[in-house]
């Protein structure tokens, strides 16, 4: 067999492999939550995390969040009262808080 | 910063593109390293997670180069933390990757997939680093420049390695699991 002939059947060896639909839709999914969570919640939060040792719990609800099968349950949950905290907040650093606060207790509420 | 939400949104939607256009190439490169689908996933996953993290900077630093070689390597790391971490190696027989999907006998079938599976099984018999540029270069299609960035080495070294790669492999599967040393020695 020529080098050319090994090629075309190592090519076909290592085919590309598909992911499972399932995986991909959840994978992107996870992705989009992080954005968002990322681009809203957590912006917030990051302004004023380490002021407050209250606040600390944050990272470890995050880590749950990050891992836990119902992470994305917990973001859907902080999307939609998001708005709520919005009116009620004085200002950004208010609006950090209640998210904080609202995102550990519906972490603490949902996952084990 | 009226501007930041908006700049925020156009990465957010790049790193989105990046992510379709190359799932499949993170994910068959995780594939053929690790050799099962639920470890490919946990790797391909670990892979966008740090890619998203680190993406704004690698975007500003690629001055528009493409960005897959950027995220192999990142898989080429994190896939060297799990065999670290696991103190193991890929497993020697890949779980259902050799499927022929062209119609054949049933008796040139056998001897189809018969091969391709002695060419994956040789595959996983090479050092990492040949291995590595294989899976690049037939399962995810890149070429030489493309392996050479995700590998860090210069484009002549890339060439000289997938050429030894391909000559070492054909010695495995001819001689059909003669020492896989024996051409590296020669």
């Amino acid at each position: 067999m020529s080098t050319t002939e090994f090629e075309a059947r190592l090519r076909a060896a290592l085919h590309p492999v598909e992911p499972r639909e399932d995986f991909a839709v959840r994978l992107e999914r996870g992705l989009v939550n992080l954005a968002e969570l990322a681009a809203d919640e957590l912006e917030a939060w990051e302004l004023s995390s380490m002021r407050d040792p209250r606040n600390w719990a944050r990272p470890a609800a995050a880590a749950v969040v990050g891992a836990g099968a119902g992470a994305a349950l917990v973001v859907l949950r902080m999307r939609g009262r998001h708005r709520r905290r919005r009116a009620q907040s004085a200002n950004v650093l208010d609006l950090a808080e209640r998210t904080v606060r609202d995102l550990a207790d519906e972490a603490r509420r949902l996952l084990p | 910063m009226p501007d930041e939400p908006d700049a925020k949104a156009d990465l957010d939607r790049s790193f989105s593109e990046l992510y379709r256009t190359h799932l499949r190439d993170v994910y068959s490169y995780a594939y053929y390293r690790v050799g099962n689908h639920h470890d490919a996933e946990d790797l391909t996953e670990q892979t966008f997670l740090q890619a998203y993290r680190h993406y704004e900077r690698a975007l500003r630093e690629s001055d528009g180069r493409p960005l897959r070689p950027w995220l192999i390597r990142i898989a080429h790391n994190l896939a060297a933390n799990y065999y670290r971490d696991r103190a193991r190696r890929p497993e020697s027989a890949i779980e259902d990757a050799a499927v022929i999907s062209a119609p054949h006998t049933t008796e040139t079938l056998v001897e189809g997939r018969e091969e391709l599976e002695r060419i994956l099984a040789g595959v996983q018999r090479l050092p990492d680093d040949r291995r590595e540029a294989l899976i690049m270069r037939f399962a995810l299609g890149m070429d030489n420049r493309e392996i050479a960035r995700a590998l860090g080495r210069s484009d002549g070294a890339t060439k000289v390695l997938l050429h030894r790669a391909v000559k070492q492999l054909e010695g495995i599967v001819g001689e059909n699991g003669a020492d896989p040393t024996a051409e590296e020695a020669a």
